[in-house]
């Protein structure tokens, strides 16, 4: 063992579940290499954040791994061509997302050629020399997202913001796959063990954390056994593999943390809060092939498994080649193949056809027969009985949510943390009243960021409004205001008449230049009153020109 | 090819509510066994009759609500409630009795607020409290335990009493019947006898309560430790009456034992085992945060207790958890569990 430092003592997170793990049936031969589609369909958002921004038109040529589709601001990343032909169609079409709407992808048909694009990033003979920002940015440029599920950009990730002390004192690297049927990590870590460590190391680079802990759950022996060997032999001083065990769902980053560290992420927070990078196995191998290789992400490992595939397995797959023509390479469907899921059986999106896309997030494709997966049977009343509060993860009341989801009480469901569940399904799986209690969940969130919405949109057309009402306001103040000074001036005007009327008694000559005046300011006032364009009428013939112009001035 | 959509998770549920109940009810098996052995056929008239008229009186108000019968009636609610009913009732009540206690419990607290899951009380004892307010002779008619009797009266003989409301010939209520242990020590106290001359002197007491009562009581905590064993209950609810119960019985029995029971007695009189694993246990008219059932059970321990020694009526379990069942969402309102990467504990 390289490793000097101890093994952590390890924790537990509240609740889990133990759930029939279904591996095997997937792990018994290797993955085999990627078939070449006859066409491909890339959507343009397979990540968290903005879509991408098609940089070719229908008709263009592309080449395998040149991109077709810039990130486009921060959140974002890039889509490459995952093999070479012509693009035949920008436009919507059925992705696999919750919503089964159609979304912008690039569909490409293969020339069966499958060359490589001319001018791909150089690859890295030594990334140390490099800096963490070029290194990010060629992990941007390689379009690399989380590769667990999640798909958020890795480039961020690997630019954590921290408020801890410390700065990122931990990486954390997520072997545990713990949701049932899914094996492509496993396979992963089986047969590629030091290229993850090679990412790791770059990954260590970038962030230069105190330690490192690669989490496997131990139902993958062999798995432990080659990362084991692999840190061995790269002679890592501050990584360790640490088994933990099969319980879902410590593959969730929330969860995995807690049980290597004991910490918490803060609820609402991120692992940078925290000190804590989490990275998945499959995306520092994609690291690795991004850096080392010059490779983008244009393939990933698929598990293809469940009652109704013929010859369950791992087999690599292009980007945007359709469920349906992996499928077949995998013997096809057997049975009567019911459900479709993209994922595993607990937090996995069915999908309502197979003519859609592998996206970079697909890390399993399930079919089943009812036999496995039967059609949900008809809810009980909920009858409290809190099966559902001692296995959830978040330490959340899940009856409570549901109780006021139902009732759709939207306040009180936040008073509850609505916001904290993670959507694992461990408390519909317990519940003996077979109540959907995520989809109660899902659809609360659903309506509040919709009333959230609704509500942003009422108070700008508030403040829209308000502010039409002030400038009418304000047009009238300014307009009493004018009257008001016209009024004081003719008030003004009437009061030096009386006064030249009281001293023309006096004084005749100064009576004389005092009528005078009166004349000329009774003239000015009288222009005042007329309209403006009124202006160019007053012509010299008008008495007192002369005085009026005096006046003017 | 196209697919079914359903929402995740996908696996199906481990779990069933008629499940549930069902071992609720294997539970009190033992309890109703010894019940029948020391009190004679009327148990297992008194339980079976409940469950008759409960599913009768549910089956009408679910069609008088246009409600499909069998979902409720098939997932042993009711009869969970009836047996508990039974089980609560003197061994010769008259049929009526029960059948009005089943259309307090079943009608009244249950159907009307929505039935299962939606009632605030739990239906057994509301409608135990409803028949001992209304009929306070009736349900204080308790039999002697069949040992202390010359001659058991058979099934035929139990089921003509309930049903006509007379006695075989040469028997008289009087020689029948007797005060439950609970009652005993309650009247002799109250004319100032001390609790060792009290026991000494009633052959109605054995070792741990009352001679027959004990044994049932014993026969409960069994039944109880089995829906613990099974995960069935949680711990929390039982643990906390038991304690709420006990402690103050200890307190009290420790500073005066001429005057204050021991908790032993406590325990094994009256509903105290029943309540604190069938009854208590009740999720949808309980608490339901884990701290709460603490709180929830320890507030029916404790309210039993002071009924039990200061109130008026020798037994209080059932008033107990109505009570308590008042103030359950309020109890799980303030007792909710800290959030993962809430608060304290995060840095632990």
């Amino acid at each position: 063992m390289s490793s000097d430092i101890q093994a952590p003592a390890l924790h537990r997170f509240h609740g889990g579940l133990h759930l029939p793990g279904h591996k095997t049936e997937s792990t018994q031969q290797p993955p085999q290499n990627a078939l070449l589609p006859r066409h491909v369909v890339l959507p343009l958002r397979q990540h968290i954040g903005e879509a991408a921004e098609p940089i070719v038109t229908v008709g263009s040529q592309v080449k395998k791994g040149q991109v077709i589709a810039q990130s486009v601001g921060y959140i974002s990343s890039p889509v490459h061509a995952s093999t070479s032909g012509a693009v035949v169609a920008i436009d919507d079409f059925r992705t696999p997302h919750p919503s089964g709407l159609a979304t912008r992808c690039i569909v490409i048909e293969a020339d069966g050629e499958d060359r490589w694009a001319d001018h791909l990033p150089a690859p890295l003979a030594d990334f140390t020399a490099e800096d963490a920002v070029t290194l990010r940015d060629k992990i941007r440029q390689a379009g690399i997202v989380g590769l667990g599920g999640a798909a958020f950009p890795t480039a961020i990730k690997l630019n954590p913001q921290t408020a801890d002390q410390r700065g990122i004192h931990t990486l954390i690297v997520n072997g545990a796959e713990c949701e049932p049927y899914i094996t492509c990590d496993d396979m992963l870590m089986r047969r590629h063990a030091e290229e993850i460590i090679s990412g790791i190391r770059i990954v260590q680079h970038i962030l230069n954390p105190q330690r490192t802990l690669i989490g496997i759950e131990d139902n993958k022996p062999e798995a432990i056994q080659a990362m084991q060997q692999a840190v061995d032999k790269a002679d890592l001083q501050t990584t360790q593999v640490i088994v933990v065990p099969t319980r879902y769902p410590t593959g969730g980053e929330k969860q995995l943390i807690k049980v290597l560290t004991n910490l918490e992420v803060p609820s609402h927070g991120l692992p940078a809060d925290i000190g804590i990078v989490c990275q998945n196995v499959g995306t520092l191998l994609a690291i690795h092939n991004a850096i080392i290789e010059g490779i983008p992400l244009i393939e990933r490992l698929v598990t293809v498994t469940g009652d109704a595939v013929a010859e369950p397995q791992n087999r690599y797959a292009r980007i945007g080649t359709p469920f349906s023509e992996l499928i077949q390479a995998c013997g096809g469907y057997q049975g009567n193949v019911e459900r479709l899921l993209m994922g595993g059986p607990m937090m996995g999106i069915a999908v309502v056809s197979d003519e859609v896309p592998i996206i970079k997030s697909t890390n399993c494709l399930l079919a089943a027969t009812p036999a496995s997966i039967p059609p949900p049977s008809d809810p009980l009343a909920c009858i409290r009985c809190g099966e559902c509060e001692t296995v959830c993860p978040a330490q959340l009341l899940p009856q409570m949510l549901y109780w006021h989801a139902h009732a759709q009480d939207f306040e009180k469901v936040q008073d509850y943390n609505l916001f904290d569940c993670i959507e694992c399904g461990c408390c519909a799986v317990v519940c003996p009243s077979h109540i959907p209690l995520v989809h109660y969940y899902r659809y609360a969130k659903t309506e509040i960021w919709q009333q959230e919405k609704k509500r942003q949109k009422a108070d700008r057309a508030r403040r829209r409004h308000e502010f039409h009402l002030e400038r009418l306001e304000r047009a009238a103040r300014e307009k009493a205001q004018k009257l008001a000074a016209k009024k004081a001036a003719l008030e003004k005007k009437k009061q030096a008449q009386a006064k030249a009327a009281d001293h023309s008694s006096e004084d005749p000559k100064k009576a004389a230049i005092a009528a005078a005046l009166a004349r000329a300011n009774a003239k000015k006032a009288a222009r005042a009153k007329q309209p403006q364009s009124s202006d160019s009428q007053t012509t010299p013939a008008q008495e007192d020109s002369a005085t009026e112009s005096t006046n003017d001035s | 090819m196209e697919f079914k959509v359903t929402s995740s998770p996908h696996l199906p549920s481990s779990q069933h509510t008629a499940a549930i109940m069902r071992r609720v009810i294997y539970a009190l098996l033992p309890g109703t066994a010894v019940a029948t052995y020391f009190f004679g056929w009327g148990v297992l008239i008194n339980i079976g009759l409940a469950i008759a008229f409960g599913l009768t009186l549910e089956a009408g108000v679910l069609a008088l609500r246009n409600r499909p019968l069998r979902p409720t009636l098939s997932d042993y609610s009711t009869v969970v409630t009836a047996w508990l009913l039974g089980l609560a009732l003197p061994q010769l009540a008259p049929w009526w009795l029960t059948l009005v206690g089943m259309l307090f419990a079943i009608v009244f607290a249950k159907q009307l607020y929505g039935g299962l899951g939606y009632n605030p009380f739990n239906p057994a004892m509301v409608g135990y409290v409803a028949l001992l307010i209304s009929f306070p002779a009736h349900m204080t008619t308790w039999l002697h335990p069949s040992s202390l009797m010359e001659t058991p009266l058979s099934f035929g003989q139990a089921w003509q009493v309930i049903f006509s409301g007379h006695l075989p010939e040469g028997l008289s209520w009087d020689s029948l019947s007797a005060a439950t242990p609970l009652d005993a020590v309650r009247t002799n106290l109250s004319m100032h006898h001390a609790l060792p001359e009290i026991f000494a002197n009633n052959p109605g007491f054995g070792v741990l309560s009352g001679v027959g009562w004990e044994w049932v009581s014993v026969a409960y905590a069994l039944g109880g430790l089995g829906l613990l064993a099974t995960r069935t209950i949680p711990w929390q609810t039982p643990l906390a009456m038991i304690l709420g119960l006990s402690l103050p019985a200890l307190l009290f029995h420790w500073y005066d034992p001429t005057q204050y029971a021991s908790p032993i007695f406590h325990l094994f009189a009256g509903g105290a085992l029943l309540g604190a694993f069938f009854i208590v246990t009740d999720p949808v008219s309980g608490a339901t945060t884990p701290l709460g059932r603490l709180i929830f059970g320890a507030g029916v321990g404790i309210t039993t207790y002071v009924i039990r020694t200061w109130g008026g009526y020798p037994d209080a379990v059932a008033f107990s958890v109505l009570l308590l069942n008042m103030n359950a969402p309020l109890i799980d309102y303030y007792t909710q569990p800290r959030v993962f990467g809430k608060g304290k504990g995060r840095d632990a």
